[in-house]
């Protein structure tokens, strides 16, 4: 019986050394964040971060996530009190279909924890490792720049610009 | 010693070679001047001796320069090729350009580190090298100063260089070999030359001159291993040339795999050359590596036998002591065991692969670090990073988990320390 | 008038003459022979679903408003709300909305063909007048109040003197259980509340906080986790298959095997996953050649038996000498590829099947898992959930089809079965291979003086339907087989949707050449034919403007008598900077592009800029400009939102995607062989501005620009090289062999 701490707390689950962390997060613990894209570590759906690091948790196995932090989507905010990243993408309505949203949010999260002021640049060559097929990405990038800019201010909830200089 | 020795040539090469005389300046020819079928047959040159692969940076210009090349000297960068007459080599005539690859002098007359491998190219034509300036010089022409060279004193003297030359440099073309087949002339005049395999595939001795005695013994570049291509070579699979043609052309072959690290962009380049080039490359490297001995067949067919990979340990509670096994099993197998999914991202079986059989642990660190980007022509080449999934330790105990399950080869020691060595030289993920 | 115009005008009144009744227009009604004889039609899904309380419920609990719409990604939930609560008074927060569901909502077929707007928005929007309406009158006779002294507001209906009514109150069943009249009476554009704002979508919160959003987060106590083994080809058989080992893995509860059929359910979902690898190497299959040689495909599609359709013919093509251009275009077969696998929760209980599933069309896909289990229609009920993104006819029906055998086979128990990601890509139906030709003729005044056009194609449309369009029906012992389809007709159109330009050309002649044989399995996505056709019309009429020595905007406008159409390609040309002088440089190009989706639907043009690398034929993107006139806006972020997704998704079509197949086997597999757009090959920018229309027609907008833009990058890529590509995807690869060392 491995022991995993998602989001702060500890979870003890059944599932195989072996397993998948995407399947333990959202089957046995009940998080919906983590999606299933691809399960072969090409899509991003399945971000979430390890020890503050964006990892695909559909090719990670819960053995290699003991003693370590795993924070989920659900780790950032609840709809009643969102987080800064979360709170951007609400602004930015950055979202279609928004099946990628949660590895996309993830993902940025990572950068901002450890680059809290990207270039443009920076941000499109790391988010590049997610997808997005309904083809979201300029308001996703607008969101990623809008919390990045939060952190230098406190205005992450304006509404997003009509003419859209995205 | 060997700086010694150096300084006492270099003295003898000041006095008589430590600069050759300069060349005149010229206007950057018109490229309606230059003859379109020249500028086609110059273009794959340039794809064979993998011109932009040095001399454009990381998202810069092409051919503009401005990569750093790590050498133990200090770093070097390569310099503009643009045909800009103020930054680039505009202002080169054809001359100069063929003095620059035939024996390794600037325009200017000071010599050319020999990082830029003019040892291997001066055995090119003179015909080819007049079908590369007329490639390079209707090229865009960009403006962008090299950075300077961040080399220690002495080997910033490139005075010093004529001694060098001295010893270790013999300028002129290859003549065919008559007791070689057309191929065989063919691969060995595009290998010894443009191609300059060995550049990276032969070890170097102190002053940075390829060791004669182990030619295509093996080498460094980029903080990955160049593997040997003679009889040397750890592949536990021997090549066939047609397996070297795939891999050269296509940047995959199974079962020995892709074309990854440094070889991407060499594969990427081939993959638009002339498949008649490409297997004359093929045909002569699988000479340089010998034929597959009986003794080599049998180790193989040992080896390409699958090995079942122990079952994961029951219990693998405590942090950090993650079971090499498990994390093969929970990030490995997926694609580097049979599977009955069919997607396309395949990895080889691992006991063909001989980045888990060469001596030198680095290659396979940075690939698990990573991950594989592919060539163009081989996509489902593709391998995801683990850097940010696995710890240091987490990363040891798996290469010491494969090494010991798919080669017969002693065991890797200090993995941590490669792997934080790694992480150190590539890029994050 | 010319025949291309009154075959547009009578498939616009046609289409919504009702909604020209409603809305008072200045010009009246173009005679039709309906209009004439008929009484007045309903407006949108009012049209078949003419009760008021099928729209509208209100009970002691508050509002309910039902539409047989789905929600896909484009936010038609929300702008539903908004044309709802505008219509009802009240605000979006007090309706509780409902979603396409065989057992509460109205059957308003499939979401799709950017219809929504046009039949639930406007359904819904003259119910929720009406019910308005009748609640006044009924508190009217209540409160002894004449009706125009009465105001609706946020439930309450009140009068001068501060007496009220709530709705609820009012709101009996002899009020609301009455059919909807052919007009109402309508807010009016000064007086909005909610039409016209951009109201944050409603779906978005839950989204980024992890709620259940999805199909794929359906949680029902004692569910079972599914997987299917598929075929790995078309047509293949199970020759054999070992299940007893895989019976014995930890938590399989059971194989089920029907034909060529072959599933394994079990009690955690990675058991499934296992159970399914394991099933899958324990199987032996036979397969057959059954794909064209794909060096071969476009060959294939020019020489493929098909029926021929005029669907347009104008004076006399054959006469007008002048200057003659002709040209050839090619498109490859296209993936939806959702990012999220198609997934569906089956639970089988009594007789009776229940199916949570993303499918576009609850009502047709209920008839169609009826019909291949032998069911009656009334024991099934679908409910719609939101899966990834749908972009048109993708796997969703499958794995409801899937999901349901496998219930079947375990009554009693939900059954959440997934799709695996190569089983999406191999099994989806793809937006089909096309080939167009394009022939004109300029006059001495380099204007169009005739006008050719063919288009090759599959159908666009495979809908269930039956059992018969169901993939896993054809895999059953008892087989169902594909019916041979027929195509859309015009004005809509599949193969042919845009085909007909807008543009005024004194003699045309449009021909449809419809191939009925299917090798590889099509349907629709998104823009259908006019993806291409747009594609190639607006790129042939750029080779024309080069020909005539016209500026392509103005070459355009030389021939759009549309107003609306003008006022969108000016707005475009002008916003992106199109008349100010460029200094050239190397590799630089721009492009211009217009369509009117479906001749029908919004007006949408774009304008790009790029860069094209010489030395790789990589192509830098640097700016998208877009125009769009979708008719009156309900809500205006969502149109922007869906141009700017449509822009970048298509391209991704333009730039990276095609099918890959050998003569057996789907090639592409994943998305390492099907690589798509990422962040790194964006543009610099993208902007869109809208032309607000209020008081005019909802035209839909989600389909708009995915033709305009591959036009638009097209066109830049010719003006950056002076080579003209003609053959989709423009890779790398493609560009660089067209412009050479």
């Amino acid at each position: 019986m491995l022991t995993l701490n998602v989001n702060g707390r500890p979870h003890p689950v059944e599932a195989e050394a072996a397993t998948p962390l995407l399947y333990v997060l959202r089957d046995e613990i009940g998080l919906n964040g983590a999606k299933f894209g691809c399960g072969l570590g090409q899509c991003g759906a399945c971000t979430v971060l390890l020890d503050d690091r964006p990892v695909l948790s559909c090719i990670t196995p819960i053995a290699v996530t003991q003693g370590r932090q795993i924070t989920t989507l659900e780790g950032l905010g609840s709809i009643d009190n969102p987080g800064p990243v979360q709170r951007a993408f609400i602004a930015e309505q950055a979202a279609q279909c928004g099946f990628c949203i949660a590895g996309m949010i993830m993902r940025a999260e990572g950068l901002l924890r450890r680059n809290s002021q990207p270039s443009e640049k920076e941000i499109r060559t790391h988010m590049s490792a997610n997808l997005c097929r309904c083809g979201t990405h300029m308001r996703i990038l607008a969101a990623v720049r809008r919390a990045a800019q939060a952190e230098r201010s406190a205005r992450v909830d304006a509404p997003p610009s009509q003419d859209a200089r995205r | 010693m060997g700086v010694l020795t150096l300084v006492l040539l270099g003295a003898v090469g000041f006095i008589f070679f430590s600069r050759q005389p300069a060349l005149p300046a010229v206007q950057p020819p018109s490229t309606a001047g230059f003859d379109r079928a020249l500028i086609a047959k110059g273009a794959e040159l340039a794809l064979i001796g993998n011109c932009n692969v040095c001399h454009t940076k990381q998202d810069g210009a092409p051919y503009a320069g401005g990569r750093p090349l790590k050498t133990p000297f200090g770093t070097i960068y390569a310099t503009n090729i643009t045909p800009d007459a103020d930054t680039g080599i505009g202002s080169w005539s054809e001359t100069a350009f063929l003095r620059a690859m035939h024996e390794g002098v600037r325009r200017d007359g000071a010599h050319l580190y020999p990082a830029f491998p003019y040892d291997h190219f001066t055995k090119a034509s003179v015909d080819d090298l007049r079908a590369l300036y007329a490639f390079l010089m209707t090229r865009e022409p960009v403006r962008a100063e090299t950075p300077n060279n961040a080399l220690a004193f002495p080997w910033s003297q490139r005075a010093l260089i004529a001694g060098w030359k001295l010893l270790y440099f013999k300028a002129g073309e290859l003549k065919p070999d008559p007791t070689l087949s057309a191929e065989l002339n063919r691969g060995a005049y595009l290998v010894e030359g443009l191609a300059h395999c060995g550049a990276c595939h032969t070890p170097r001795n102190r002053l940075g001159a390829e060791t004669n005695a182990r030619y295509l013994g093996g080498g460094e570049i980029d903080g990955w291993h160049a593997p040997a291509l003679n009889a040397a070579s750890p592949a536990p699979v021997p090549w066939t040339s047609e397996q070297l043609f795939g891999y050269l052309r296509n940047g995959f072959v199974p079962p020995h795999g892709v074309a990854a690290g440094p070889m991407q962009p060499v594969a990427n380049n081939l993959g638009a050359v002339s498949e008649q080039d490409v297997k004359a490359i093929a045909a002569y490297i699988g000479a340089m590596l010998g034929p597959a001995t009986a003794s080599r067949r049998q180790a193989a067919g040992a080896s390409t036998a699958h090995a079942t990979p122990r079952p994961a340990s029951p219990d693998a509670g405590a942090p950090d002591s993650a079971d090499g096994a498990v994390i093969y099993a929970g990030a490995c197998a997926l694609c580097h065991e049979p599977t009955g999914q069919a997607f396309s991202a395949h990895g080889i079986p691992l006991t063909s692969s001989k980045v888990v059989a060469m001596a030198d642990a680095r290659n396979l660190t940075h690939v698990i670090l990573e991950g594989i980007d592919p060539p163009k022509a081989s996509p489902a080449a593709l391998m995801p990073g683990f850097g940010a999934a696995l710890t240091d330790r987490q990363i040891a105990v798996l290469m010491g988990y494969l090494r010991s399950t798919f080669s017969d080869q002693p065991a890797w020691s200090g993995l941590e320390d490669t792997v934080r060595g790694a992480r150190q030289s590539a890029r994050e993920p | 008038m010319s025949r291309l115009a009154m075959l547009s005008r009578r498939s616009l009144l046609g289409a919504g003459s009702a909604l020209v009744v409603s809305f008072t227009l200045a010009r009246p009604p173009f005679p039709s022979a309906t209009a004439q004889t008929a009484p007045p039609r309903l407006p949108g899904s009012l049209r078949t679903t003419p009760m008021l309380d099928a729209w509208i419920r209100i009970d002691a609990n508050g509002i309910s408003v039902f539409t047989g719409k789905a929600e896909l990604g484009q936010g038609i939930k929300t702008a539903l709300l908004q044309v709802a609560a505008e219509e009802l008074s009240v605000e979006p927060k007090d309706i509780t909305f409902i979603t396409a569901d065989t057992a509460r909502t109205p059957n308003e077929g499939y979401t799709s063909g950017s219809q929504s707007m046009q039949d639930s928005a406007t359904a819904i929007r003259h119910a929720a007048a009406q019910v308005r309406e009748l609640l006044i009158a009924a508190a009217a006779t209540r409160l002894s109040i004449p009706a125009e002294q009465l105001t609706a507001k946020d439930g309450v209906i009140s009068g001068p003197d501060g007496r009220s009514a709530d709705y609820r109150e009012l709101a009996t069943a002899e009020v609301l259980h009455l059919e909807a009249r052919p007009q109402s009476k309508l807010k009016q554009p000064g007086s909005y509340r909610w039409i016209g704002k951009p109201m944050a979508r409603v779906d978005i919160p839950a989204k980024v906080t992890g709620g259940t959003a999805y199909v794929q987060d359906l949680r029902l106590p004692g569910m079972v986790h599914a997987r299917v083994v598929r075929p790995p080809s078309y047509g293949a058989r199970l020759r054999s298959v070992e299940i007893s080992a895989v019976e014995r893995m930890p938590g399989v509860l059971k194989v089920v095997r029907d034909g060529h059929f072959l599933a394994v359910a079990a009690q955690r979902e990675f058991q499934a996953v296992q159970a399914m690898d394991a099933l899958a190497l324990a199987s032996q299959w036979d397969e057959d050649k059954v794909f064209p040689n794909p060096n071969g495909l476009y060959d294939w599609v020019r020489n493929a038996a098909s029926k021929e359709y005029v669907i347009a013919s104008v004076g006399n093509v054959a006469e007008p000498d002048g200057r003659s251009l002709e040209a050839v275009y090619h498109r490859p077969y296209q993936l939806h590829g959702s990012i999220g696998p198609s997934c569906a929760v089956a639970q089988a209980e009594a007789g009776a099947l229940t199916v949570w599933t993303h499918t576009q069309g609850v009502y047709p896909l209920r008839a169609a898992l009826a019909e291949m289990l032998g069911l009656a229609q009334d024991k099934i009920r679908c409910i719609h959930m939101e899966g990834s993104g749908c972009y048109g006819h993708n796997g969703a029906d499958d794995v409801a089809a899937d999901a349901a055998l496998v219930a079947m086979a375990l009554p009693g128990r939900p059954v959440r079965l997934q799709w695996m990601r190569d089983q999406e890509h191999a099994w989806e139906p793809f937006g089909a291979a096309m080939v167009t030709r394009a022939r004109a003729t300029l006059d001495n005044r380099g204007s169009v003086a005739s006008w050719q056009y063919e288009v090759w194609s599959n159908a666009h449309s495979t809908r269930p339907g039956g059992a018969g369009n169901l993939m896993p029906a054809w895999h059953l012992q008892r087989p169902f087989t594909q019916p041979v389809p027929e195509p859309i007709p015009q004005p809509t159109g599949g193969g042919d949707r845009n085909a007909i330009p807008l543009y005024q050309f004194a003699n045309m002649r449009i021909v449809h050449r419809f191939i009925p044989e299917m090798p590889l399995r099509v349907s629709a996505l998104r823009g259908l034919g006019a993806y291409m056709n747009v594609f190639s019309l607006e790129s042939f009429m750029d080779e024309l403007a080069l020909a005539a020595g016209a500026d392509p905007v103005e070459f355009r406008l030389r021939h759009l008598a549309d107003a609306r159409a003008r006022a969108v390609v000016e707005l475009a040309a002008e916003k992106f900077g199109w008349r100010d002088a460029q200094k050239p440089r190397r590799g630089y190009g721009r492009g211009f592009a217009f369509a009117k989706y479906k001749n029908l639907a919004a007006y949408t043009a774009v304008a790009a800029e790029l860069e094209v690398e010489h030395e790789s034929g990589q192509i830098r993107l640097l700016r998208f400009v877009a125009a769009d006139d979708s008719g009156e806006i309900v809500n205006p972020d969502g149109v922007r939102n869906q141009i700017e997704g449509g822009i970048v998704q298509s391209t991704s079509w333009t730039l990276r995607e095609a099918v890959a197949f050998d003569e057996t086997r789907i090639r592409s597999r994943d998305w390492s062989t099907y690589p798509i757009l990422r962040f790194a090959d964006l543009p610099d920018h993208v902007e869109v501005h809208l032309i607000d229309r209020p008081g005019q027609p909802f035209l839909g907008t989600g389909e708009s620009a995915q033709g305009p833009t591959a036009a638009a990058i097209a066109n830049a890529v010719a003006n950056a090289t002076g080579v003209r590509i003609r053959e989709l995807p423009l890779t790398p690869a493609r560009v660089k062999a067209a412009i050479g060392a």
